[in-house]
């Protein structure tokens, strides 16, 4: 469904990218996984083509995104959805308004099925009861789900989370885990899922991708990443605090550093 | 070498900047035909933009205009002209104060708002969140704010005019007994309706065209950190006011300077 051949991205100076490509198979859950700062959330703003690549392309339904005119690229987006880190949900809406907005700019249904429409959705993740509060009155966990709901508003064929797990609590953890598997299953979705939390990823992911320093340092199945070989793997995987990226900031020797003062 | 680099670097950059803001306005009116479109999205903006603005205006004009009537009393008795306060409260509001004044409260009352409201959209993921819902923020959120901003102003403008004369006429006439009859009658044989009425309303104009342009770019352009969009509502009255100054003394030479 989406393949990204030699994809190279800078920023600055920093190379995020190095020419790499991996595919996005329909109708699975495909995790990007790696440490902060990665350029995992850069890779999801690639996918949805608001920002341009230097090299290489990103293929999604056989159609390049970055060769598209706006209007073809904003056509293509009604086809994905996507979960910001933060929600994003328009602060001065209410829950209800702000899943309706895109059904309301895209479509010129009558009001009576966007009812409809909102519930339903509103229903899918939970929060039918929730739907005339404000963004400001939900918890971390609800902004979420709620954002959720309106990525699926215009039924998306593929939806991609921007790490959907972070500061959460164990309950709101264990509901968003189940809801993207869920949904996924349910709607036949194509889901990424961009995180560095490894167990709830490795539960509900088909594949993973993970990447380090603008390479895709390994890829599998959760199980055959736990059997990996890779130092680099096993130490991501089992979060151990020292190995190959080791637990000092590249330093000189410690004792010298001390006297050095005097 | 440092400071040929360093001045080089920023000459860029302000040259860049320039570039991004250009781009930006001319996208902004490309969206006039979908703001036509969505009357309500335009509407909502003027009473953000307008009305939330008009008590600051009514009364500061009341004051600016007592003040002038103070003065200008003050001033006019020496030459035995007070019958001329008319004129000059009038000619130095409508030409002057009027579009000035209120276009620099009307850049620290809406333009930072606008700023810091698009500023913290930027950081809250808000506009790139419209954009991969395939909405365009720059026609959706942006170009409501600025051609409310391109209407509101020049009535703000002439509503402070109104209200400083008036307040010339309680400071002057009611306070220091200036002939009633005399600071009508020669303000209205002197003061032209283009010469002066039309000319500062053109000024307005360019005032808020300048004002909302700054404003909304700066949010828009503004590092989505806290410490970026403080930066960002500061430059946005810094620049406003001093863009408002400059562009005042350029359209005073060339629309009163030939005579």
């Amino acid at each position: 469904m989406i393949s990204i051949r030699n994809l190279t991205f800078s920023h600055g100076n920093r190379k995020i990218f190095d020419n790499i490509s991996l595919d996005i198979m329909p109708h699975k859950i495909t995790a990007i996984m790696g440490p902060s700062g990665t350029g995992k959330t850069t890779l999801l703003k690639l996918i949805g083509g608001q920002i341009k690549p230097d090299s290489g392309t990103i293929l999604i339904d056989q159609e390049n995104v970055h060769a598209l005119s706006r209007s073809k690229l904003f056509t293509l987006r009604k086809k994905m959805g996507m979960l910001f880190q933060s929600g994003a949900l328009l602060t001065d809406m209410s829950v209800y308004d702000n899943i309706a907005f895109p059904i309301r700019e895209h479509t010129k249904l009558p009001e009576s099925m966007i009812r409809t429409l909102v519930l339903m959705k509103l229903n899918a993740v939970g929060l039918r009861g929730a739907r005339n509060l404000m963004p400001s009155e939900l918890s971390g966990g609800m902004a979420r789900r709620v954002a959720m709901a309106r990525a699926l508003a215009l039924d998306p064929n593929m939806i991609m989370y921007d790490e959907p797990f972070t500061g959460q609590d164990p309950i709101s953890l264990g509901v968003l885990v189940k809801l993207i598997q869920t949904l996924n299953q349910t709607l036949g979705l194509t889901s990424i899922v961009v995180s560095h939390d490894v167990q709830e990823t490795a539960e509900i992911a088909d594949y993973i991708y993970l990447l380090s320093e603008g390479k895709i340092a390994g890829q599998g199945t959760p199980e055959e990443l736990s059997h990996s070989e890779s130092a680099w793997v096993q130490q991501f995987m089992q979060a151990k605090a020292d190995g190959p990226v080791p637990f000092h900031y590249p330093a000189n020797d410690f004792t010298t550093d001390l006297l050095a003062n005097n | 070498m440092n400071i040929f680099q360093s001045l080089g670097q920023s000459t860029l950059k302000a040259l860049a900047k320039l570039g991004r803001s250009s781009l930006f306005f001319i996208s902004l009116l490309m969206a006039l035909g979908y703001v036509l479109k969505r009357p309500n999205l335009l509407i909502k903006q003027l009473y953000n933009v307008g009305v939330l603005t008009f008590w600051l205006i009514c009364i500061s004009g009341l004051f600016v205009g007592m003040v002038l009537g103070l003065q200008g009393v003050y001033t006019l008795s020496t030459f035995g002209a007070e019958s001329s306060l008319g004129i000059m409260v009038a000619a130095s509001l409508v030409r002057e104060l009027g579009p000035v004044v209120s276009a620099l409260l009307f850049a620290g009352r809406a333009g930072s708002a606008l700023t810091a409201e698009i500023g913290l959209m930027k950081a809250t993921e808000q506009l790139s969140g419209m954009e991969m819902m395939a909405i365009d923020p720059l026609k959706y959120i942006i170009a409501p704010r600025f051609f409310a901003g391109l209407i509101s102003l020049p009535l703000l403008a002439a509503l402070f005019s109104a209200i400083g004369i008036i307040g010339g006429h309680l400071a002057g006439v009611e306070l220091l007994n200036v002939d009633a009859g005399a600071y009508w009658s020669q303000m209205q044989s002197s003061i032209d309706f283009y010469d002066d009425i039309i000319n500062g309303v053109i000024k307005s104009i360019i005032f808020a065209w300048l004002v909302s342009w700054i404003a909304l770019f700066e949010g828009y352009d503004a590092l989505p950190t806290s410490a970026g969009i403080s930066r960002a509502t500061t430059r946005t009255v810094v620049n406003s006011a001093f863009a408002i100054l400059l562009f005042d003394f350029l359209l005073t030479a060339l629309m009163f300077g030939a005579n």
